[in-house]
């Protein structure tokens, strides 16, 4: 045992809190698969969910080992961290505080570890029904390493240099969907549309599972948003409160505002339409969650639906197949929120709103860095794969669907007694 | 003995079925087999949206049911179907088709026997 320097005091309704709200986001996880596993031809509904479900064996793993070290390590010049002692998380002690917030790191550890999974598996969304299973295990642990945790060290480590420069991001708008979306558009791009885009009606299985998928998921971001208070103030209590407030208000604003484009543009209100503008909303908000009113992330939550929505037409217009909407939803839903959370902050700075430019700038800043560092880097480990192993599943793999050749299961057998 | 086949409407089934029984149950119950099925007629699919876009989905889903009568109840049951499956008010396209068929024979698994006592 180390000698015990003064034992920390923790503060339990914070650690409770943390607890909960690291569980939440674990359930997004599942949520997420059944949001896009019900938009999928039923051949391919397993896949489509394991490549949500399998973030939590990879990445919960790669995270416990080296994931930690490299985004919250000491920080190497701000451009990552890296510390040979939280290499499989063996030098916290259960009883290290972490920083001066009054939980136990390792509750810390885990909170951060539930982003690492959730990030990788929203870019599923974008190559469904098409990229190699194995390929896509394979991009899923090293996106993780070599973009996800520089990205999240950069823009959350206290030391980051993103950080250093002002740049808000309170529970990963610019880290998890910027980054996310735009890598999906990335892939989507390298590995072609599927065979059947724009040739058959491709039509979703089971859209009961997508809107099942879309309450967790609202569920789960009050503590993807709210938990991410613990970022600014100790005990939790007032900026996760306005969290939760501006997390509803603004997932509430752009589900209505999406019924209301439908209603207008093709008479109809759609139930997927409903749970894509719930989820732009939630989206959007992630960035300002702790650092905008109430009133403005009703805007925000509008705002997000309008753009989202016309962003989801444009894979028809330029003929890539973004096949769930990762780009569409995630990528422009995170770009719009960043830059509205410099117009909107009130806390702890102030933005454009109460006239001051500058945030807005170094929130672009923060934009354009992620989209380059995770274009890019998406475009290197890619064309990797694809000079490897291939990054796209065979033809007869596709006709027949992945389920059948990948997993040698079906997700359904309604028909037998 | 004739097999009557007829592809009804989803919703129109218990209306036909009440009808069917109404001038088959005599005592026993009628026999009938019933299957969810897809295909198009005069009505040619539906226009479904998904993400915005209008898709034309080629088939509709249909009921199909099946019945086998010895050749005086023929016409009654024709005429219990049609009644059944119309919609109100004069019907309307999709409302479905009526075929007939001759059948040669039939047997009961279970005892043997043959033709319009099997039936």
């Amino acid at each position: 045992m180390e000698a015990s320097v003064a034992a920390p005091v923790f503060d339990a309704g914070s650690t409770a809190w943390m607890l909960t709200s690291s569980a939440l986001v674990l359930l997004m996880v599942p949520g997420l698969a059944l949001f896009y596993g019900g938009m999928v031809r039923r051949k391919n509904v397993l896949t489509t969910m394991m490549m949500s479900f399998v973030a939590m064996a990879l990445i919960g793993v790669q995270w416990v080992l080296v994931g930690y070290a490299l985004a919250f390590g000491q920080s190497r010049g701000g451009f990552i961290g890296w510390d040979p002692a939280l290499v499989a998380l063996s030098g916290i002690d259960m009883n290290r505080a972490y920083s001066d917030k009054g939980i136990p790191e390792l509750v810390f550890v885990m909170f951060q570890g539930k982003f690492a999974i959730i990030t990788p598996a929203l870019i599923s969304g974008a190559v469904a029904e098409r990229m190699r299973f194995r390929s896509y295990l394979v991009f899923t642990v090293v996106w993780a390493t070599l973009i996800y945790c520089p990205l999240a060290h950069w823009v959350w480590a206290a030391d980051g240099w993103l950080f250093a420069r002002g740049v808000l991001d309170f529970a990963g708008g610019t880290v998890v969907h910027i980054a996310a979306g735009v890598s999906a558009l990335v892939l989507a791009l390298m590995l072609g549309p599927r065979r059947d885009f724009k040739r058959a009606a491709i039509l979703p299985n089971n859209l009961v599972l997508t809107l099942t998928g879309a309450g967790l998921l609202w569920f789960g971001w009050f503590g993807f948003n709210a938990g991410s208070a613990v970022a600014v103030e100790h005990p939790a209590g007032a900026t996760a409160g306005l969290a939760f407030t501006t997390t509803q208000s603004a997932a509430a604003a752009a589900g209505l505002s999406w019924m209301l484009m439908e209603r207008w543009h093709h008479g109809k209100v759609t139930s997927l339409g409903l749970a894509s503008g719930f989820v732009a909303g939630l989206v959007v908000v992630t960035p300002a969650a702790g650092h905008v009113r109430p009133l403005w992330a009703l805007v925000m939550g509008a705002v997000a639906s309008v753009v989202c929505y016309w962003a989801v037409q444009l894979k028809n217009r330029f003929d890539y197949d973004d096949s769930l909407d990762a780009f569409g939803v995630h990528g422009v839903g995170g770009i719009v929120g960043a830059l509205l959370t410099g117009v909107f902050c009130f806390t702890p700075v102030q933005g454009l709103l109460d006239g001051d430019a500058a945030q807005l700038g170094k929130q672009a800043l923060g934009v354009a860095v992620a989209i380059v560092f995770a274009g890019g880097g998406t475009f290197l480990i890619a064309s990797v794969l694809k000079a490897t192993l291939g990054l796209r599943a065979t033809e007869q793999e596709e006709r027949d669907g992945q389920d059948l050749h990948v997993h040698g299961e079906r997700g359904y057998h309604f028909d037998q007694t | 003995m004739k097999m009557i086949i007829a592809i009804i409407r989803p919703e129109r089934l218990e209306a036909v079925e009440e009808a069917l029984g109404a001038v088959l149950d005599e005592g026993d119950h009628y026999r009938i087999t019933i299957d969810t099925v897809e295909g198009r007629g005069r009505q040619e699919g539906e226009v479904e949206l998904f993400r915005g876009q209008q898709v034309r989905v080629r088939n509709v889903q249909k009921t199909r049911i099946t019945i086998c009568v010895n050749d005086a109840y023929v016409e009654k049951t024709i005429a219990a179907i049609q009644r059944g499956a119309r919609t109100e008010p004069g019907g309307a396209v999709g409302d479905g088709k009526i075929f007939v068929m001759p059948l040669d024979e039939v047997v009961r698994i279970r005892t043997g026997e043959r033709g319009s006592t099997a039936v």
